[in-house]
Formats: structure tokens, sequence, C-alpha cells
């Protein structure tokens, strides 16, 4: 309605003519630059400058770096850094390690994302049916998340050694070579431990969620006799799909970027290259081989993997 | 599609504008004539951070106009990688007495070293110092961007309690041949003396075969570097003889291929150990130990055996504005006054001609250093090659498929790492 008045109004302006025709057109004009109220503008200002700065800027810039033989040189140093076209992206997607990082991050979503999902929906709905040690049980589940990745990786090698406590319980039971140096076993070991360290966070978006589902659907349903299980199946998880599509998507995105876990737990993406990640394959090849325009070229294809599975979820998710 | 433009013209904006080139500069002729207060970088260990700072102390009381400030390298994953991202900020220290040979060939490239030939009388003043084995750190266009400062030639330590656990002779244990060594690391596993014969990290680092293969591959070929003229010299009988010998102590269980979280020789786990001199004054309170050179297929004498050096030498960073205040603070750090205190000091031996007779005193009390004295003067450096780096990491990869997991044949897993490395020195 005042869209229709301001348009009105515009329309009027150069009809009046005259000194009043001359005083609302200036007005008009920042008003179609600067929207109608330019003080937006300057409230969304800094986190625009930050987006550009610490997002837009470096991303254009691995992208330039990609397509150039670039390296890091010292202020003031003459270097050539010659565009090199598809070159960058031509030596990652024929090097047997990007190749094997790419398809054992494929193995860790595969396991971690439908993990993570699964187990924090199954865990909010049983807390937000807790009465007691409520809170006590919410900060448990969210230790793991706020604390240092590097002590909780300490621990899961206690865990997971080859005379660790898993090991102990499981006996002759045990996988042999041992978990964290088994190519068949490293990776899935690496995405339970991430779904654990992450679902403290996820578990609170599912709370959020379920804190909006009326409660009147759940009495009709057992009004109707449905089961428990039904009543979480054909209430609970249509109604919560648009967290589940916040979570399927967020656990791709960090998933997609996994560092440290490959890097501590299994010693650099070991064994024998069944744990490395893309972005330890960079961190590799950008900085400690001096290679940022290779690095690059695996990170510009890593970003564009994310958006086009993130795409696929968001649609598949979001679909009524 | 209305935020899809914006989103298109602003990402192309960018990456025009990333692609303008680096100003500033500096005249490289004028800042090496320079003289003035600079700093300077050690690295964080207390006992070289001790000497740096007595070192710097009696710099700084004769030369009021040109002091040091010195600090230690600042924290993060790699000393390497802290300095590589200081030149390409320009905020690099003059000097850094930590800088490993395997970066310099980067940091080269980077335009983050000065040549150290740029002053009078440098070259002469290095290979007088080191001797013949100063040769190994020059670069491929024949300059020194780095003084080789001091090794820790690398040795077999092993525990005297365990060996004498297991039924070997602690005192003079034959550990010369590979026969030799599997005989006494298979003993060693049978009796129970100790979980695991040797212990040496099996993870995939880069820098991790300087503790295993390439010493006894130094030893093995008499001292050839992994690569030569840019050829690889690994993929060879002498490299095959060297990976096969790893490869049996892995395939028997005697080296195991999990990573332990400690020091598995100071934690009684390992009853030997591939280590520098700079773990005596770490285990002496903690093992009884011994040392004996690296072993050869043939078992060839003690005093020819040649190891890896893991030096740690000293640049000039081309951010330095000062740098003939740097050059003097080079010589003087190095001088056989300094170098008989960071030995002192630290345990380390400074890279000097016939370290032995240059500290008799120090070694005649010190009875537990003088192998490593002697070993330092029969060290292989790492290559001076471009793409050091990558070129181990090639190297690791290969490695730890073949010879750790073997997953693949040696010959086969050798000689594709030979190609690759071959193609990272070309390019």
């Amino acid at each position: 309605m005042a869209a229709a008045h301001a348009a009105a109004a515009a329309k009027a302006g150069p009809v009046a003519g005259g000194d009043g025709a001359g005083r609302r057109a200036p007005r008009g004009r920042v008003a179609a630059v600067l929207g109608r109220h330019p003080v937006g503008l300057l409230l969304a200002a800094p986190y625009a400058v930050f987006v550009a700065a610490v997002f837009a800027y470096p991303l254009g810039f691995a992208v330039w770096m990609s397509f150039h033989d670039y390296f890091f040189a010292a202020p003031g140093a003459v270097v050539d850094r010659p565009f090199v076209g598809l070159d960058n992206y031509r030596a990652v997607l024929t090097d047997p390690q990007v190749r094997q990082a790419f398809g054992n991050i494929g193995v860790f979503l595969v396991i971690n994302v439908p993990l993570t999902a699964g187990l924090a929906l199954l865990l909010a709905v049983a807390l937000n049916r807790v009465v007691r040690a409520r809170t006590f049980l919410r900060v448990a589940f969210y230790v793991p998340y706020v604390t240092a990745s590097v002590a909780v990786v300490g621990v899961w090698l206690f865990l997971f050694n080859s005379d660790g406590l898993v090991n102990r319980v499981l006996g002759p039971l045990a996988p042999d070579p041992s978990w964290l140096v088994n190519e068949g076993l490293a990776m899935p070991v690496i995405a339970v431990f991430v779904a654990w360290k992450q679902l403290g966070f996820f578990i609170l978006l599912y709370l959020a969620a379920l804190q909006n589902v009326p409660k009147e659907l759940y009495e009709s349903a057992a009004v109707d006799g449905a089961s428990a299980w039904a009543r979480f199946r054909s209430v609970t998880v249509p109604a919560v799909r648009p967290a589940t599509a916040l979570v399927v998507i967020l656990a791709t995105i960090t998933g997609a970027n996994l560092f440290t876990e490959p890097y501590l737990l299994t010693g650099g993406g070991g064994p024998n290259g069944s744990s490395a990640s893309p972005v330890l394959v960079m961190y590799q090849r950008g900085i400690q081989q001096g290679q940022p325009d290779v690095a690059a070229a695996i990170g510009v294809l890593l970003v564009i993997g994310v958006l086009v599975v993130s795409a696929i979820n968001r649609r598949l998710l979001e679909r009524d | 599609m209305r935020r899809t433009l914006p989103a298109a013209l602003l990402t192309v904006a960018l990456a025009a504008t990333a692609g303008c080139g680096d100003s500033g500069g500096g005249d490289a002729g004028k800042a090496n004539a320079a003289r003035g207060p600079i700093t300077i970088w050690l690295s964080n260990n207390a006992e070289e951070v001790a000497w740096g700072k007595a070192m710097v102390q009696a710099w700084n009381a004769q030369h009021a106009d040109q002091t040091i400030t010195a600090q230690e390298i600042p924290a993060g994953t790699s000393s390497e990688e802290v300095i590589g991202a200081a030149i390409t900020a320009g905020n690099a220290p003059c000097l850094i007495f930590n800088t490993a040979p395997a970066a310099v060939p980067q940091f080269q490239k980077q335009g983050g070293l000065v040549a150290l030939d740029s002053f009078a009388g440098a070259t002469d003043y290095i290979t007088e110092r080191t001797g013949e084995t100063a040769g190994q750190y020059k670069s491929p266009d024949g300059k020194f961007y780095q003084l080789p400062w001091k090794s820790n030639p690398v040795m077999i330590f092993y525990n005297k309690k365990v060996f004498a656990k297991a039924g070997l002779d602690p005192e003079k244990p034959q550990l010369a041949t590979y026969d030799q060594f599997l005989a006494a690391a298979r003993k060693i596993k049978s009796s129970g003396a100790a979980p695991a014969a040797i212990y040496p990290a099996p993870t995939s680092e880069f820098f991790q075969s300087w503790f295993d293969f390439y010493p006894l591959f130094a030893a093995e070929t008499g001292g050839k570097q992994l690569l030569d003229g840019g050829k690889p010299q690994f993929n060879s009988p002498e490299g095959q003889r060297v990976a096969e010998f790893w490869k049996t102590l892995y395939a028997e269980g005697l080296a195991p291929r999990e990573k332990y979280n400690g020091d598995s020789f100071a934690d009684g786990k390992a009853a030997m150990a591939i280590v520098g001199p700079w773990a005596i004054s770490v285990y002496r309170d903690k093992v009884s130990w011994g040392a004996v050179p690296v072993p050869t297929s043939t078992g060839i004498p003690a005093d020819q055996v040649r190891t890896f050096s893991d030096a740690k030498n000293v640049a000039m960073y081309s951010a330095c504005q000062n740098r003939a205040t740097a050059w003097d603070v080079l010589t003087f750090a190095t001088s056989k006054e300094q170098d008989g205190a960071l030995l002192t000091a630290t345990g380390q031996m400074p890279l000097r001609a016939d370290l032995p007779a240059a500290y008799p005193d120090y070694f005649a009390k010190n009875p537990a250093y003088q192998g490593f004295a002697q070993q330092a003067a029969r060290t292989v450096e790492v290559p001076n090659v471009p793409n050091s780096v990558a070129i181990w990491q090639a190297f690791r990869d290969a490695y730890t498929e073949s010879v750790i997991f073997g997953k693949k044949p040696v010959p086969d897993a050798l000689s594709a790492a030979a190609e690759k490395a071959e193609q990272l020195a070309a390019s």
C-alpha cells in the first residue's frame, strides 16, 4: 500500500511541475538509488564490508589464482605470474591423490550427514520430552561441540589405538589393522567422531524447531490412534523439515571442509591417504609445498561441489 | 537472476583487482650497506633461547647503535609456514636462526632471501668454517642463501636395560648390518623386552622420511642425496635395499604401523630410536642409552658411515633494511667462541670443519657427544632443488604405501615416486 502511494507520488511529481516538482525530484532519485530507508544501508554496511573483505575478496582472489601460475612472494619481488588457463585444474583432476581425497570426503559425507541428522533429531525429540536433568543433558551434548578439537582428538586417539579402550572391550573382535591404521575404517571413524562432536549444535537447532510444532497435531494423531512411531514419522519429521534442510546443508558444508581430524587423528591423512580430505591436500599443496595456484583450483572445485550438493539437498528436503 | 548477476559482477571485479601486481620494493644495494638495529628470530627450545639471549647480550654490549632484538619464532603449525607467511607479508626479521634447508628453495623462489655471497668475503667465510660439506648448502644458482649453522647427525639410540633383558650385549650391540639389526629386533620382540624394536613415526608428513629412510640411504650409498643434479637417486639398488629393510621391520611387527602418542623410547615402548644428539639431554635421566651409527647392508666400518644431518641454518631475509649489521651479527654468532657456547648450551653440533679438534675440552668432559661430533663430519643434507617439499611428500607417499603398509611392491613405488620427483625438480 505504501509502495503504491510512493509510486503515485513519484508519477505525480513531473506532471505537477513548478517548484514542488523541483523539490521532490532529487529526493526521488536518492530514494531510487538508496531505497526508502537509506539508514538501513548504513546499518548493513559493516556486515557488507565484512563479507566483501573476508569472503568475497578471498574467493575472487582464489578464482584468479587458480587460472595463473601463482606463488606467494615477498613484497617488491619481481615475479612472473602468467595466465595458464585450465592447467591448474587439469593438474588437479589428473592427480590421483586429489581424486582420492574427493572420494574420501564422499565416503565421509555419506556416513556423517545422515548420522548427524538422524541422531540429532532423535536426541532432540528425547530431550524435548525429558523433564528432569534437561539442562544437564543439553549441556552434556553441547560440551564436545565447544571443546577444542585438538583436545578431543587426543581422547579419541587413546580410545581407538591398537591397545585402546575400544579394542580392549572388543577383545578378539577388534579389527586388524586397528581403526586408525585401517584403510577401510579410518574415514568412517572420523565421520563418527565429527558427528559426535557436532551433535550438540544440531540438537539445539532441532530443539528450537520442535518448539514450533503445534501440540494439537500430536493430540489429533493420538485421537486417531496413531502409535508413537507413527506420530514421529507423520508429525514430527514433516514439521521439522526446514530444520532438517538446514542441518543437512550445514553438516555437508562443514563436513566438506574437513581438516583437523585427518591432520591430527590419522597423522596427515593416513593410512596411505585413505583419510586425506580435499582441504588437507589444499594445505599440503598451498602452504607446505608452495603451490597456492593448485590449492586454489582444488578449493574452487570444492566450493562448486559443495554448492551442487547443497542445492540438491535443499531441493529434495524443502519440496512439499 | 537479479541476485546472481550482481554477485557474478562482483566476483569478476574482485578477481580483476586481485590480479594487480605487488607494490613496493626496496633498494637491495642500499640495504646491503646499511647499518642499524635489527631483529632476529630464534628457535623456541629453551636451550637455544638461552644461548640466543646470551649472544644478543654480548653483541648489544658492544654495539649500542646496532642493537639486536631477539624473539622466538611465532607459534604456528611449523616454523617454515610462519616464515613463509612472514616473507609474503614483508615482515620477516633480518636473521632466523632456525632455517630448514628443505625450505630454502621455496623461500628463495618467494624472493624472501638475501644471497650471502653479496657480502665481501662471505663465500670464503662459509667454506672455511664448514669445510667441504658447505657445498651441499649452495642453491642451484651457485649462491649461498643460508649459512650452514648446526647439525644433529642422526644415529641409532638403544636402551641398554632393554637390550640386556633381551639377552643382547648392552655395551657392544651387533647392529652394524641389516641382518644383525633384524636379528636383534626379533630378539627384543620375542623376548618381550619391549613392545617394539624401533618406532619411527609411520605418519605421512613429508619430513618423516628424514628419520627412517634417509639416514640409512645416506649410509648405504656412501653419501648420496635423494636427488643429484635433479635426478632421483633413491630408485636404485641401494634405495631398494634400504626400503626392503624397513619393510621387513614393519611386516614382522618389529616397527609398529600406528603413531605413538608420546616418546616411545623414553616411555620404554621401543628399544631403539633414530635421533640426533639433541636427545641426549632429553634421555639423560630417563634411559640408560648407548648410540651406534645407522646400519648398512654390508656393515661398513663405523668411522665411514654417513647419515642425515638434520641441520638448521641461518638465513638473511630480504625484508631486512640493515643488512650490513645483519651480516656482522651472522659472523659474530657463528664465530668459534659462539659456536662453542652453542655446543655447551645445547649439545648440538656446530657445522664446523674438524669439530672434535675445535673443542677438545668440551668433548673430553662430555664423552657421550664424541661419537656425534665424529659423525657430524659425515653428514648428508637434503637436496637443494626446486619444489623440495613436494618431492619429499611424493617420496613419503610412495614409502608409506609400499614400505609401511605393503600395498605396492617397493620397486614400483620408488619408480613412480622417482618419475614424479624428476618432474617436480625440473619445473
